[in-house]
């Protein structure tokens, strides 16, 4: 089908792109490499800040829980309470009892494999009647045994145990803690970020399968 | 749980599916039965697992805008959204007026042709053969203006971060006029054939019964919350894509039971259609994009168009003459406009 052979890199160069023939009027980006800011694009830096959140809320919170609440802060418009590991379970107590806080939306972990606590723990919480939404964090050391939120919250249950599967972060107190999305004999915690999204545990994929995985 | 396996004889272990990708459900119960009472169930829900967040760690924002479709295929135009308006938002910026209206439409198009073809399925399991044909014969005219403004019926890809790709092609807006006109007298139909039939009524009414505080403790939202009486929607609680301008309503039942969520969904397949209708009469002129820069992994690097070494008609498709120089009549192909990415593992 190729008329003509060439050598893959010899792709002939592209005129600045956006000439290309659609309407969509292309952000005037010249081929310069540092890509300009858009007049109105924010600069990064500017945006990852976090400025501190003072509502009646967060003052609540802090005046309840004193020292196990670290930072309560917003972000575009999100707000956060960043706890002690010990605090979190009752913060989310305090939240659903106190402040109408009665749908756990999501519990989720975040790995940063050089820092000494490894993970952020997430909750995000909602209030139907109150129509706001607030995130829980807390930084916990690998090994860690976080308290479950079952007790507080029953959809804690499946998001923990997804929590497990994929960042190996065992709760205590949790009535069923097992793997949820991969299988129960897997090895490995894939959104560890020192788990490459290549690898497989190749002895469970030649037992189960019968297959070489080919990686 | 298995384990407790045949300690009593009366009861009995029973594996339920896993069921096929291409069924409804990819999910697997390990039910305890008791004669026909469930007595106790265990879900195994890793079928359809692809590890999408691990992909989303190994590519670029732009370039894992196009998995999102993939993570359910029935509401591609959905998913885009969502994750298109969580990058705008951690952007902090606003997109285009008309790129908003847009959005609004193909993605309550996209609910329609979702809500059309679980209504079909649904009656298909009942015993009711007829929905089905009507539903997907509805459905094709909304994957057809799908695969008219973007190419695509199924995995769209439609929405780019800061708006659209694609401006709405000649006579999007008659088209998707017409199809609102043709689809209200279709819902009657559905309804005639089964909200008063007495096998239909008898098989969903009190059914699998959520209160409105077992669905928050269980954390289910939409039309099964709005079924057991709470009247929340996330497009009136917090509005996006500029859903305060469109006047809807927010349709609820009280009991819970799969006959309410099903009045639920069939009310809301009519207020979709008024949310269209308002949409396409007051489509905004303008641009449909606005520019965000590169984003971090990007850079700008030309690889994402065919060479000349390339076929034919990938050549053909993208604009490119024998040379590998752009023609000026070139269609529409010609990589990403809006970031300039290419794969970055070549």
């Amino acid at each position: 089908m190729a008329d003509e052979q060439k050598p893959e890199g010899s792709q002939a160069p592209l005129p600045a792109k956006g000439e290309a023939a659609g309407q969509p009027p292309k952000p005037p980006t010249p081929a310069a490499k540092p890509a300009p800011p858009k007049p109105a694009a924010p600069k990064a830096p500017a945006v990852m800040a976090a400025t501190p959140w003072d509502g009646e809320l967060a003052r609540s919170v802090k005046e309840q829980f004193g020292d196990g609440v670290k930072e309560t802060s917003t972000y575009v418009g999100q707000n956060f309470i960043v706890t002690m590991p010990d605090a979190a379970i009752p913060v989310l107590e305090y939240l659903k009892a106190e402040a109408e806080f009665d749908y756990l939306v999501d519990v989720t972990a975040v790995d940063w494999p050089k820092r000494a606590e490894r993970f952020d723990l997430v909750y995000i919480v909602y209030s139907f009647s109150r129509n706001e939404r607030v995130r829980i964090k807390t930084q916990i050391p690998d090994g860690c045994k976080p308290q479950s939120a079952v007790g507080v919250h029953l959809t804690a249950n499946w998001l923990e145990r997804e929590v497990f599967d994929m960042f190996g972060i065992e709760f205590a107190g949790h009535p069923d803690l097992r793997r949820i999305l991969m299988p129960d004999e897997w090895q490995g915690h894939p959104l560890r970020k020192d788990y490459p999204i290549l690898q497989q545990d190749q002895r469970w994929v030649q037992e189960n399968l019968g297959i070489e995985s080919g990686q | 749980m298995p384990e407790s396996t045949f300690l009593d004889s009366t009861e009995l272990v029973l594996n339920m599916g896993p069921q096929h990708p291409s069924t409804h459900g990819v999910l697997r119960v390990i039910l305890k039965l008791d004669g026909e009472k469930v007595l106790g169930t265990d879900c195994v829900i890793g079928y359809l697992h692809r590890g999408v967040e691990k992909i989303a760690e190994n590519r670029t924002w732009a370039q894992f805008n196009p998995y999102t479709d993939r993570m359910d295929y029935v509401a591609a135009i959905s998913n885009g959204l969502g994750y298109c308006l969580a990058v705008e938002k951690l952007l902090n910026v606003e997109i285009p007026a008309r790129a908003q209206a847009v959005r609004v439409v193909l993605t309550e198009l996209n609910r329609l042709a979702s809500h059309l073809l679980w209504l079909g399925t649904h009656a298909l399991d009942i015993g009711a053969i007829t929905p089905v044909f009507y539903c997907l014969r509805e459905r094709e005219e909304a994957l057809k203006i799908f695969e008219n403004y973007c190419g695509a019926r199924l995995t769209t890809h439609a929405f780019r971060i800061g708006g659209l790709q694609y401006e709405t092609y000649d006579g999007f807006e008659r088209e998707v006029r017409a199809f609102c006109k043709m689809f209200l007298p279709k819902l009657d139909e559905y309804e005639d054939l089964l909200t008063n039939n007495r096998i239909w009524i008898g098989r969903l009414q009190n059914v699998g019964v959520l209160s409105a505080d077992e669905c928050k403790e269980y954390g289910v939202t939409g039309p099964m919350l709005r079924a057991a009486g709470v009247k929340w929607d996330l497009r009136k609680a917090q509005p996006y894509s500029g859903y305060e301008k469109y006047d809807f309503e927010i349709p609820t039942r009280q009991n819970g039971d799969t006959y309410d969520r099903y009045i639920v969904r069939m009310q809301e397949m009519r207020q979709a259609t008024r949310i269209i209708e308002q949409a396409v009469e007051s489509l905004p002129e303008g641009p449909i994009i606005r520019g965000i820069g590169l984003l971090r992994g990007e850079r700008r690097r030309p690889a994402a168009l065919p060479g000349p070494g390339a076929p034919a008609l990938f050549r053909e498709l993208a604009g490119i003459g024998p040379h590998g120089e752009r023609r000026a009549d070139s269609g529409r192909g010609g990589g990403d406009r809006n970031t300039g990415y290419c794969a970055r593992r070549g």
